[in-house]
């Protein structure tokens, strides 16, 4: 009887198994790719990097039930599934990054360097440098993403600690503050030596502004130069229901994707950028009326997509394993809305925007689908009931697309078999 | 005056008294739908990470009445920690909700989804917002 129990485990665990890879681990893809769940349940994984051996880095907005929260991972029979893991660290976060055998991590509130042996094990996980220190964490648009430009500098996101910079955060009627002192210290992107000891702001310079949150953020090795994604501003509709319906909240404003070069200025908290007149407007919070543009001297985005959909990763694919097409454009993570309702929810897939010479060439496209577990084109109408929220994105040695979520804590591997 | 007319001014009185008493989930509804909804959602779980859950939620249904009078009116800036996990978002302050529609409120939501407290009364809002 046991035997029979056990044989039946072991049929049953082949069929998962089995169905897993054939089903994807349940995405919907493009023809030809197919995916695999990497790994599952580790704790809510937020970016991620991988090593040139392959070895992959996940870094949790909280440390998970074993109090790790920078999570590493191998796939030692390389079947696409992580077979052995690990992790270290107590402090939550979400950038991640690798460079050769340097391990960049962040808290909330600064960036952290660790040391890789040659087998990409973490030399000295009790105690990393500290490379930038006292940044603002103030609740709200706290997680600090990261990307190197290969030339010594570390990019950091730091989002404004507010919405739309209020005299009173998220109270209705309250004015836009002019000018908006959240920029000093927030709201942008700063720029710090990669390799220098214990920064602070000072030692940084704000290498481009006005940006409400970027959570997604890449530097294009052709372009030389940095591109980012933005989450737009929330709440147009209950601050101001006499400008803005609620149909209208669901979709203003537009989620944008700027190229930032140093000085540049994308216009928050003054300007958001309406998807259908594809203008920058004023915000209402300083005296705008849903018409009357503005942001004469900031940037145009690039490329943008539906509201809230929050794009949480920006990845520029230079594989060869994926079809050319795909060579040198943009994956974007989104997270997936919540700021939609009571319209059914958005995003909750991974987008691919094509580029030719450093500039988007044509739509954009869902290239994964699904993470949600919802059945066939059902939409998420609370967010709570997405199983997975795409919020990380690598690239392997092989050219896989690696996703991560950090619902759960799975990392899916997206490979192209011709 | 004839004991017939003040029996009608009792009962009237009884009638109106009921009337400000009796809490009215549907015009408490109305107030989430337009307010809170958007961050808390339809079937009131929140979103994770950002907007805590008021299904199923501890302190929701709980007894520290003044704690969510003083959140509903003054708002929360603050992480807020909510049956093991975080919540990071800031909630906006309602400081033009009268009693009577804060016990509206209190009563759809304690009342709503899988939720099963006790309804709440103006005159409870009221004793609550006066406790600091």
């Amino acid at each position: 009887m046991k035997n029979v129990k056990i044989f039946l485990a072991l049929v049953f665990a082949a069929i998962n198994i089995v169905s897993n890879a054939q089903n994807n681990a349940g995405l919907k893809l493009p023809a030809g790719f197919k995916a695999s769940l990497f790994a599952d349940t580790i704790g809510s994984a937020r970016h991620i990097a991988i090593t040139s051996n392959g070895v992959v880095f996940a870094k949790l907005m909280y440390p998970n039930k074993a109090g790790k929260s920078i999570i590493r991972l191998e796939d030692k029979n390389n079947d696409g599934v992580a077979d052995k893991i690990s992790g270290w660290g107590k402090y939550g976060g979400t950038g991640i990054f690798v460079k050769g055998k340097s391990l960049y991590a962040t808290s909330n509130t600064g960036v952290f360097l660790y040391q890789l042996n040659d087998q990409d094990e973490v030399v000295d996980p009790l105690g990393p440098k500290t490379i930038v220190e006292g940044l603002i964490d103030r609740n709200q648009h706290e997680s600090k993403s990261i990307t190197l430009d290969g030339q010594g500098n570390i990019y950091v996101n730091i989002g404004a600690y507010s919405n739309a910079c209020q005299e009173k955060d998220r109270m209705p009627g309250s004015k836009g503050m002019m000018p908006c002192p959240v920029l000093d210290s927030a709201g942008g992107i700063w720029k710090f030596d990669s390799q220098k000891e214990n920064q602070v702001y000072g030692d940084g310079i704000r290498y481009a502004t006005g940006l409400r949150n970027v959570v997604g953020l890449d530097w294009n090795t052709q372009t030389n130069s940095l591109f980012v994604t933005q989450h737009g501003r929330d709440q147009l509709s209950s601050f101001y229901p006499k400008l803005y319906t609620a149909d209208q909240n669901a979709e203003l404003p537009a989620e944008t994707m700027y190229e930032m070069k140093q000085g540049d200025n994308a216009g928050w908290p003054y300007v958001y950028f309406d998807p259908y007149q594809k203008k920058k407007i004023v915000s209402p919070e300083y005296g705008g009326d849903g018409i009357k543009e503005g942001g004469e001297n900031a940037l145009d985005p690039i490329a943008f997509f539906p509201a809230h959909m929050a794009p949480n990763a920006l990845l520029f694919y230079t594989g060869n394993q994926f079809p050319e097409k795909y060579k040198n454009g943009a994956f974007i993570a989104f997270h997936g809305s919540w700021n939609r309702a009571p319209l059914p929810q958005e995003g909750y897939f991974v987008a691919f925007v094509p580029f030719k010479n450093g500039k988007p060439n044509g739509e954009w496209e869902i290239f994964a689908n699904g993470f949600s577990g919802l059945t066939g084109d059902e939409k998420v109408k609370n967010p709570r009931n997405a199983k997975a929220r795409p919020c990380g994105l690598a690239q392997g040695p092989d050219g896989s697309l690696y996703v991560s979520d950090d619902n759960k804590g799975a990392i899916f591997k997206i490979s192209y078999a011709k | 005056m004839s004991y017939n007319k003040v029996l009608i001014i009792i009962i009237l009185m009884g009638g109106f008294a009921f009337n400000v008493s009796a809490q009215d989930i549907t015009k408490g509804k109305k107030i989430y739908e337009t307010r809170c909804l958007v961050c808390h959602q339809a079937d009131g779980g929140g979103v994770p990470n950002m907007n805590a859950p008021l299904d199923g939620a501890s302190n929701v249904v709980g007894t520290d009445i003044a704690r969510l009078v003083r959140i509903i009116k003054k708002g929360y800036s603050e992480r807020v920690a909510l049956d093991g996990f975080y919540y990071s978002n800031a909630m906006t302050a309602n400081p033009d909700l009268k009693d009577a529609d804060i016990a509206n409120l209190l009563s759809y939501i304690r009342t709503s989804w899988s939720n099963k407290a006790s309804t709440i009364t103006a005159a409870q809002v009221k004793a609550a917002g006066s406790k600091k």
